[in-house]
Formats: C-alpha cells, sequence, structure tokens
C-alpha cells in the first residue's frame, strides 16, 4: 500500500530524523510513503483572518498538487498539517473564496482532498493494535510524556484529529509500543513556536514550563510531532541545564523515532543522530 | 481608569475594517476572560487579550494598535479554544496585524537577523515569523 505524502521543508532539513524514521517505520508496518512529486512550502502558518485570501494561495498550490496523485495526503509535521487541513475546510466553505484562489493559482482545485496526520494512518488505517503485533523491542516501560503542542489540535472544528482538551492519540501509541505514558498538565499548552525569532525569553519560559510540567510527573523522555516544537524545547532545555545543576536532561525525540526503535530498526534508520539530547544512554540504562 | 468614550471612535472604519479582515465580531464578547486565562503569553502583554477586545468594544483602537500584544501572539488558538461566545482574539490580533502592514510598517528588520539564526533555526520558524512580522 501506498501512501501519497507531503514532508514540507523543514523535514528536508532540520528534521531529518522525524522523515527517515517514519518512512522505515512505514515499511515494517507494511506500507510505504510516497513523497509528492511536486510539492512547495505550506506557509507554515495558517492564516487567521479570512480577508488575508493571499496566504492561502501556496498551501492551495499544495493541496492541487497533491489531489492530482491522489484522493489524500499524509503529513508528518503538526504545522503543515494544520495548515493544509484548514485551508481545505477555508476552501470548501466559502465557494468565492476557492475561485480566487484557484484564478490567483491558476489551478482547479475543487477541494476534494483529504489531509490525514500520520498518526492517523497508524489509528484508523493500520490500527495500533497491528502496531503492537510488530513491536520487537518493547521499551521497557520507558516513561515518556506525549507533548501536543497547539498545531496538532486546534482549532477543533477544522482539525479533529482528537479532543482539543485530553487527548490521548499519542498516548495510546505509545502504550501499543509498549512503552508507559505520562500524561502531564501541559501536553497541550504552546512552546513559543516563531517567537523563537526575537523573542527567545518567551520561548524559554514556555518551552522550560512544558518540560518541566512533563518531568514533575515523571517523564524521562518527551514526544512531539512538531519540528518546531522540538527544536524550543531543546533549546530551551539547554538554557535550564545551563542554570539548573540538578535537572536530568530529557530526550526530546518524534513519536515516530520512537516507534522506529520499538519496530527493531538501528539508531541510524531511526535518525538518533540529529537530536542534541540522546536517547541511548537512557535505553541502555533500561536494558532495551 | 477613567476614559472618555465617543460615538466616532467606536463606530470608525478603523474598527469596522478590522471585524471584516478578522471576521470577528468584538460585541459578542462579555468579557468572561477565560481567553486571558488561557494565553500563554499574556503575562508580557501589554494589555491582555481580553482587554484588547474590551478595548476595541469601546473604540479604542490607537491604544490597542500601541501595545505590543499583537506582536506576542503566539496563535496557539487556547484563546478561541476556550471562548464560550467562540470569538477568537488571535484572529483579532491577525487583522490588527495585516492592518499595520497595510500601511507599510514592519515589525522586524530583516536584515538585523543574525546570519547564524537563519542556518541553525527550522525552515517553518523563519517562514512563519517573517509572516507574523513582515508586510
Amino acid at each position: 500500500m501506498k501512501i501519497p505524502y507531503y514532508p514540507g521543508c523543514t523535514l528536508n532539513t532540520t528534521a531529518k530524523g522525524f522523515d527517515l524514521s517514519a518512512r522505515e517505520s512505514a515499511q515494517t508496518l507494511g506500507f510505504e510513503m510516497e513523497e509528492l512529486e511536486q510539492w512547495n512550502c505550506c506557509g507554515a502558518c495558517f492564516p487567521l483572518s479570512p480577508g488575508n485570501v493571499m496566504a492561502l494561495a501556496a498551501p492551495a498550490k499544495v493541496l492541487t498538487n497533491a489531489r492530482k496523485e491522489g484522493e489524500s495526503v499524509t503529513t508528518l509535521c503538526s504545522v503543515c498539517y494544520n495548515v493544509l487541513k484548514r485551508t481545505n475546510v477555508a476552501l470548501n466553505e466559502d465557494k468565492a473564496r476557492l475561485a480566487a484562489v484557484n484564478d490567483f493559482i491558476e489551478e482547479d482545485y475543487d477541494g476534494s482532498l483529504k489531509v490525514v496526520h500520520m498518526l492517523e494512518v497508524l489509528r484508523d488505517t493500520i490500527g495500533f493494535d497491528k502496531v503492537k503485533e510488530a513491536v520487537m523491542r518493547p521499551l521497557g516501560k520507558l516513561k515518556v510524556g506525549a507533548y501536543y503542542g497547539c498545531m496538532l489540535l486546534r482549532p477543533f472544528k477544522d482539525v479533529g484529529i482528537d479532543r482539543h482538551e485530553g487527548p490521548t492519540i499519542i498516548e495510546d501509541l505509545l502504550t501499543a509500543m509498549g512503552c508507559e505514558a505520562i500524561d502531564f498538565p501541559d501536553k497541550i499548552e504552546c512552546c513559543g513556536a516563531h517567537l523563537t525569532m526575537g523573542r527567545e525569553d518567551v520561548v524559554e519560559k514556555l518551552s522550560g514550563n512544558v518540560i518541566a510540567s512533563a518531568v514533575n510527573r515523571g517523564a524521562e523522555v518527551i514526544v512531539t510531532s512538531c519540528p518546531l516544537c522540538q527544536y524550543n524545547l531543546e533549546k530551551s532545555q539547554e538554557s535550564i541545564m545551563e542554570t539548573n545543576a540538578g535537572h536530568k536532561e530529557v530526550p526530546i525525540i518524534y513519536f515516530t523515532q520512537l516507534l522506529g526503535l520499538s519496530l527493531g530498526q538501528t539508531d541510524e534508520m531511526a535518525g538518533l543522530d540529529g537530536n542534541k539530547f540522546d536517547i541511548r544512554p537512557l535505553l541502555k540504562e533500561r536494558g532495551v | 481608569m477613567k476614559m472618555n468614550i465617543n460615538k466616532d471612535e467606536i463606530q470608525s472604519y478603523a474598527i469596522e475594517q478590522l471585524e471584516r479582515i478578522s471576521g470577528e465580531a468584538t460585541k459578542n464578547c462579555y468579557q468572561c476572560g477565560n481567553c486571558t486565562g488561557g494565553c500563554p503569553v499574556s503575562y508580557e502583554m501589554d494589555i491582555a487579550p481580553s482587554k484588547i477586545i474590551r478595548m476595541l468594544q469601546i473604540g479604542k483602537i490607537e491604544a490597542v494598535k500601541a501595545a505590543n500584544t499583537m506582536w506576542l501572539c503566539v496563535g496557539c488558538l487556547q484563546c478561541h479554544s476556550r471562548c464560550p461566545k467562540s470569538v477568537s482574539v488571535a484572529s483579532v490580533l491577525d487583522a490588527l496585524r495585516q492592518a499595520t502592514f497595510r500601511s507599510g510598517a514592519d515589525h522586524i528588520d530583516v536584515k538585523e537577523i543574525p546570519v547564524s539564526f537563519l542556518k541553525n533555526t527550522p525552515q517553518q520558524a523563519i517562514v512563519c515569523g517573517f509572516r507574523k512580522f513582515v508586510s
């Protein structure tokens, strides 16, 4: 089974481990993530004011090209998922807007593409029970905090991957992988996102809150599905370690990397070298 | 704090334009404060999210434009998610940024961004930052 796949700009550069581990995991689970032949950046933020039609052009172009290759497109990055899915909703709910965007990008997109996240593929197409059966290396009750952030969940009306307060889709996957999923209060809070451009102080505070919230509940690892969350949390943790000698470092990795390891992938296949905080010493400590 | 309220400011073109761009009706807000309670960056804002809406209800758009609030909104949508009246303060702040950009004013000078930042930061942060801060 082949699934049309949109990587987005960041998975080709700073988040290569996310891309690699997802593709390898898909192979093990019996499907192939086939990269779209033609794609461009989604724009990295959905225009929140409906009067800003121009900002829909880039994501609409992605949707148009994806529709030419199939009925659905799968993403990994939470932001790409949010932008593409919301753009699709915005174009479908207002035909005049769809016509204006089509005129601008010189296409004839009809709004019929389905945008899905890899988590949905694993839950709804493959099934977490099948994932559980495929696990070759149960991760020894590793205590893992599932960090959702914003873009995977909100707004519920347009995105709807899971409940926007108290989601469990990542925890359910972690449980299937043999980990102990840790619920923590800040799992749906923002990391500071693009404020990393110019307001690192805010990012450090917000991401620091997320890390502290997870650690206080006992998390030893934090998983995410967003390259910007991953970057902000890693960078903030570096600052925390400079000022707090007692802080025990927490690997911040993509859920696909942990999935890959549980499916028996090598460290290279799981793209572990790209992470600032290495999970391997912890795995060794637990004997897995 | 004493403040003069007048009809001309409440019915100004700027307020009308803001509601048109944002698609939000500020009068729907009854000031419960959930948005400010949910906002992760409100601690750093000159005017908190719920107060932004109140200021717009009484026509004080110039004070709202002068505040740092629109440049600190991360667009996480906790305000919208928790609003009992489905008002999206994030959309109002986005519209304020759009109106500012239409006047040709940028929030940051691209030339001043360090090259090391552009080399090491995820593309999505750079693209998103440009869209939020530059016309």
